[in-house]
C-alpha cells in the first residue's frame, strides 16, 4: 500500500462510488417526482401530491448527502490526479466547468424553492421547480457523462507541443457517439434505482398495512417505471454501449466476457470463475456462439479474446472487471423478470394483494445500486490501463507531488466522515419512511 | 484571451466570497449572536434558502479555473493537497450540520449541529483567507510548475515556505474578521428587534479591528511580496483601488451608525471586492507567484492557459451560464426578500 499510484486510485474510487449511491437516487426519484407532481396537478389529487411531498423529504436528504460527496469528486482531480489534469484540462474543464455554469446553479436554485416554498408558490410554479430540479440533475449527468466518455473514447481534441491535449471541436466533444450511448444507460440505471426504491417502500407499506393509499401509488408508478427502464437497459442501451465497447475497445470487451482465446462461434459465459493464470474458465456455464452473435450478429463470427493482445494492454484486473460485469447483467436481467411478473399482477389487479410479490419488492431494494456501482466499476476498470484511453496511462495521472502517506492520511478521512454521513443518512430516511407520506410536512426549526 | 478569462475567474471567486462570504460570516457568529433557539432559527432561515447557491459560485469558479488555467488548477489543487482536502471536509460538516439541524428537534442533535456549523463556518474563513495569502506571498514552484507544502514550517515567510506562516495566518485572520462583519451585517438587514441590534453592534465593534488588520495586512503584504506594488507603479488608475477600500471602510461605518443595514452590507461588499481586486490587480499577469527564481518558475495566465480555440468556444457558453445564473439569484433573492419569519416552510 505504499504506492503512492494505488492510493490514489483507491482514493478515486472509493470517493466516487460512495458518492454516486446518491445522485443515482436523486436523477431517479427527480424524474419519478415530476410523475407524481404531473398527475396530481392534472387530476387535482391530494394523495399524489402527498406522496410527491413525502418523496421530495427524502429527495432533500439524499440531495445534501450527493451535494457534499461531489465536491470532493471536483476537487480530486486537482489534487489527486494534477498530471492528468494538466494534460487533459484543456478539453475536459470545458464539460465540467458546464456541469458547474449550467447544472449546479440550476439545481440549487431550485431546490430550495421545490422543497421548502411549497406554499410561496402556486402549484404551478411548484411544479416548474420540479421540473427545474429534474433538469438540473440530468443535466448534471450529462457533463459527467461527457467527461468520462471523452476519457473512454477521446474525440474533439489535438495533442500540441507541451504534451498536453486541447480541445478542436466543441461539438464532436458533445456529441461523442460513446457519450450519448453511456449517458442513456447510465440515465437508465438511476431511474431504475429511483423506481426500484419506490416501489419497494410502498410495497413495505402494503406488508406492513399503513398508508395504503400512497403506498399503492408508489407501488404502481416504481413497477411501470422500473420495467420500462430496465427493458430499455437490456436494449437498446445496454446493447448499444456494448458494441462501442466491441469496437473501440476489444480487448476490454475480451476481458469483461474473460475471453481468453480468439475464436469463431463464441460462448457467452453466464456464470464461473475466471482463471486467469490458466487462461480458461472454472465452471463454465455457457451459451454456444452467443457471445459472437450479440457482439457482431453473427452467430460464427470471430470474436478476439485477449490472447490477440500484448499484455500491457489488457486491463489489470480481469478477474474483477468479469465480475462487475457479470453481477451489472445478471441483476439487469433478473430486475426485468421481476418488473415483469409485478407489472403483470398489477395489471390483472392482483398485485396489492399478492404477499409474495410485494416481498420480492421490498427485498429488491438494495440491488439495484450494486447493479449500478457494479455497471461503473465495468466501464472504469475495463478502461484500464489506460486514464484516457490510448492516450494517457493511468500510472502517469496521479499527482507526483502528493506522497503516498499524505494521500492514505485523507483516504482514511474520507473513510471516517463517510462513514458518519452514511450512519446519518441511514438514520434520518428510516424516520421519514416510519413517519410515513401522511404526516404533515415535519416541522423545521 | 488569457486576460479576459483571468477577470472571468477573479470575477466568479469575488462573486463566491461576496456571496458565501456572509453565510460563512453568519455562521462564524452564529452561536455568539444567536442566544435563543428562534434567534439561530432566525438566522439560518436568512440563508437557508440562498447558502447552497452561494456555495455553487465556487464550484462554478472552480470548474472555470480549471478549464480556462488547467495547469494552474493542477500546481495549485496538488500543492495545497492538505488544506484542501481539510476544506472539502470542513464544507461537508457544514452542508449537514445547516441541512440535518432541522430533521429533529431533541436539544442535543440540535445543539451538535449548531455546534459544527458554527465551527466549520469560522475555520473555513480562516482557510480561504490563508489560501489568498499563500497565493499572494508565493510558493515554491518546481521547474515543471509544481510543488507540494506542508501544512506548517517554521512560520516564517523565505525559502520553506508551509502553507501557515505569520503571513498567512495573518491574512486568515483578516478573512475571518472582515467575514464576521459582512455576515452580521447581513443577518441585521435580514432580521429584526434584538437579533437586529446585537448583529449591527457586532459588526460596529468588528470595524476598528477591520481597519487596523487592512493597513496592516497592506504593508505585510508590500514587505512580503514588494513586487505587488509594480502593476500599480506602472498603472495609476490602480490606486483608485485602495481609494475604494477605505471609502468603504468609511461608508461602512457611517451607515452602522446610522443604522443603514443595507447602506452598510453593500459597503462591506465593495470592502471586499475591493480587496479582491487590489490583490488580482497586483498579481497579474501572475496567478501564481514562486518564491524562488520568480521571474522564471512564476505560473503566469500565459504559461497555464488552455489552447485557443477551448477559450473562444468556452466564452460563448459561459456568457449564457452567466446570464441563466444571474436570473436564478435575481428570482431567488426576489423571492425571499424583506425580514425572515419564524412561521411558515423553512428551517
Amino acid at each position: 500500500m505504499d504506492s503512492a499510484l494505488l492510493v490514489h486510485r483507491i482514493h478515486f474510487a472509493f470517493t466516487v462510488t460512495f458518492h454516486y449511491l446518491f445522485p443515482q437516487l436523486t436523477m431517479g426519484l427527480a424524474l419519478l417526482i415530476v410523475v407524481l407532481k404531473t398527475i396530481g396537478l392534472r387530476r387535482n389529487d391530494e394523495t399524489y401530491n402527498q406522496a410527491a411531498r413525502f418523496w421530495a423529504r427524502i429527495f432533500g436528504i439524499n440531495f445534501v448527502m450527493g451535494v457534499v460527496t461531489g465536491i470532493p469528486m471536483e476537487f480530486q482531480f486537482g489534487t489527486n490526479w494534477s498530471h492528468f489534469s494538466r494534460f487533459a484540462g484543456g478539453v475536459i474543464g470545458q464539460s465540467l466547468a458546464m456541469e458547474g455554469v449550467f447544472s449546479f446553479f440550476l439545481e440549487s436554485t431550485f431546490l430550495g424553492l421545490f422543497l421548502y416554498a411549497e406554499k410561496r408558490l402556486s402549484p404551478r410554479q411548484h411544479w416548474w421547480s420540479a421540473i427545474a430540479v429534474f433538469l438540473g440533475s440530468w443535466l448534471s449527468g450529462f457533463f459527467i457523462i461527457v467527461t468520462d466518455a471523452w476519457m473512454q473514447h477521446p474525440v474533439g481534441y489535438v495533442k500540441v507541443a507541451d504534451g498536453s491535449v486541447q480541445l478542436s471541436s466543441f461539438w464532436e466533444l458533445v456529441l461523442n457517439p460513446w457519450a450519448w450511448w453511456q449517458y442513456a444507460h447510465n440515465m437508465g440505471g438511476a431511474v431504475i434505482t429511483g423506481a426500484i426504491v419506490m416501489a419497494s417502500v410502498g410495497a413495505f407499506y402494503l406488508l406492513w398495512g399503513k398508508f395504503e393509499a400512497q403506498a399503492q401509488i408508489f407501488v404502481r408508478v416504481g413497477v411501470i417505471a422500473g420495467l420500462i427502464f430496465s427493458t430499455l437497459q437490456l436494449f437498446p442501451t445496454g446493447d448499444g454501449q456494448g458494441r462501442m465497447i466491441a469496437e473501440n475497445q476489444p480487448v476490454t470487451l475480451a476481458a469483461m466476457e474473460a475471453l481468453f482465446v480468439s475464436q469463431s462461434g463464441a460462448p457467452l459465459v453466464i456464470l464461473g470463475q475466471p482463471n486467469v493464470e490458466a487462461r480458461k474458465i472454472d465452471n463454465p456455464i455457457e451459451v454456444p456462439d452467443a457471445l459472437s452473435f450479440l457482439t457482431y450478429r453473427v452467430w460464427k463470427a470471430n470474436v478476439q479474446g485477449l490472447d490477440a493482445f500484448p499484455k500491457d494492454l489488457w486491463p489489470e484486473n480481469v478477474s474483477l472487471l468479469y465480475y462487475s460485469y457479470h453481477i451489472m447483467v445478471g441483476l439487469g436481467t433478473i430486475f426485468i423478470a421481476i418488473m415483469g411478473g409485478a407489472a403483470f399482477l398489477l395489471w390483472r389487479g392482483k398485485l396489492f394483494s399478492a404477499r409474495w410479490m410485494l416481498w420480492i419488492l421490498v427485498l429488491a431494494l438494495p440491488f439495484p445500486y450494486i447493479a449500478n456501482t457494479a455497471g461503473w466499476i465495468t466501464a472504469e476498470l475495463g478502461r484500464q490501463p489506460w486514464l484516457v484511453y490510448g492516450l494517457m496511462r493511468t500510472a502517469d495521472g496521479y499527482s507526483k507531488m502528493v506522497s503516498a502517506g499524505n494521500g492514505m492520511f485523507t483516504l482514511l478521512g474520507f473513510m471516517g466522515m463517510y462513514m458518519v454521513l452514511g450512519i446519518l443518512f441511514l438514520f434520518l430516511v428510516r424516520r421519514e419512511i416510519e413517519q410515513g407520506p401522511a404526516a404533515e410536512m415535519s416541522s423545521r426549526h | 484571451m488569457e486576460t479576459l478569462w483571468f477577470m472571468i475567474v477573479a470575477v466568479m471567486v469575488a462573486a463566491y466570497v461576496v456571496l458565501d462570504g456572509f453565510d460563512l460570516g453568519a455562521g462564524a457568529i452564529y452561536l455568539g449572536a444567536g442566544k435563543t433557539t428562534d434567534e439561530r432559527r432566525k438566522i439560518l432561515r436568512a440563508i437557508g434558502p440562498v447558502w447552497d447557491g452561494n456555495e455553487v459560485w465556487l464550484l462554478a469558479a472552480g470548474g472555470t479555473l480549471y478549464f480556462a488555467f488547467p495547469l494552474l488548477y493542477a500546481s495549485s489543487f496538488s500543492g495545497f493537497y492538505l488544506p484542501l482536502m481539510m476544506v472539502l471536509w470542513l464544507l461537508m460538516l457544514r452542508g449537514i450540520g445547516i441541512e440535518l439541524r432541522a430533521h429533529m428537534e431533541n436539544p442535543v442533535w440540535v445543539g451538535f449541529f449548531d455546534l459544527i456549523f458554527c465551527v466549520s463556518s469560522v475555520l473555513l474563513t480562516i482557510f480561504f483567507g490563508a489560501a489568498l495569502g499563500n497565493v499572494v506571498r508565493g510558493v515554491p514552484l518546481g521547474a515543471d510548475g509544481y510543488f507540494f507544502e506542508p501544512l506548517w514550517t517554521n512560520f516564517r515567510v523565505g525559502a520553506n515556505t508551509g502553507i501557515l506562516d505569520w503571513y498567512t495566518v495573518l491574512t486568515g485572520v483578516i478573512a475571518l474578521v472582515t467575514l464576521t462583519t459582512h455576515g452580521s451585517l447581513y443577518i441585521a438587514v435580514k432580521t429584526d428587534g434584538a437579533l437586529n441590534q446585537r448583529t449591527r453592534n457586532i459588526a460596529l465593534s468588528a470595524w476598528p479591528l477591520q481597519l487596523i488588520l487592512t493597513i496592516v495586512g497592506l504593508v505585510a503584504t508590500w514587505y512580503v511580496q514588494p513586487t505587488v506594488l509594480d502593476n500599480y507603479k506602472q498603472n495609476a488608475i490602480g490606486y483608485l483601488i485602495p481609494v475604494i477600500v477605505l471609502g468603504s471602510l468609511g461608508v461602512m461605518i457611517y451607515a452602522i451608525r446610522k443604522a443603514q443595514d443595507k447602506l452598510a452590507f453593500m459597503g462591506s461588499a465593495l470592502y471586499i471586492v475591493g480587496m479582491l481586486v487590489g490583490a488580482a490587480f497586483a498579481l497579474y499577469p501572475v496567478v501564481l507567484p514562486a518564491s524562488t527564481d520568480p521571474a522564471h518558475r512564476s505560473l503566469t495566465i500565459y504559461n497555464t492557459a488552455a489552447g485557443r480555440h477551448g477559450l473562444t468556444v468556452g466564452l460563448t457558453w459561459w456568457i449564457l451560464g452567466m446570464i441563466l445564473a444571474v436570473g436564478y439569484f435575481v428570482m431567488l433573492f426576489r423571492m425571499f426578500r424583506g425580514k425572515v419569519r419564524l412561521e411558515g416552510e423553512g428551517y
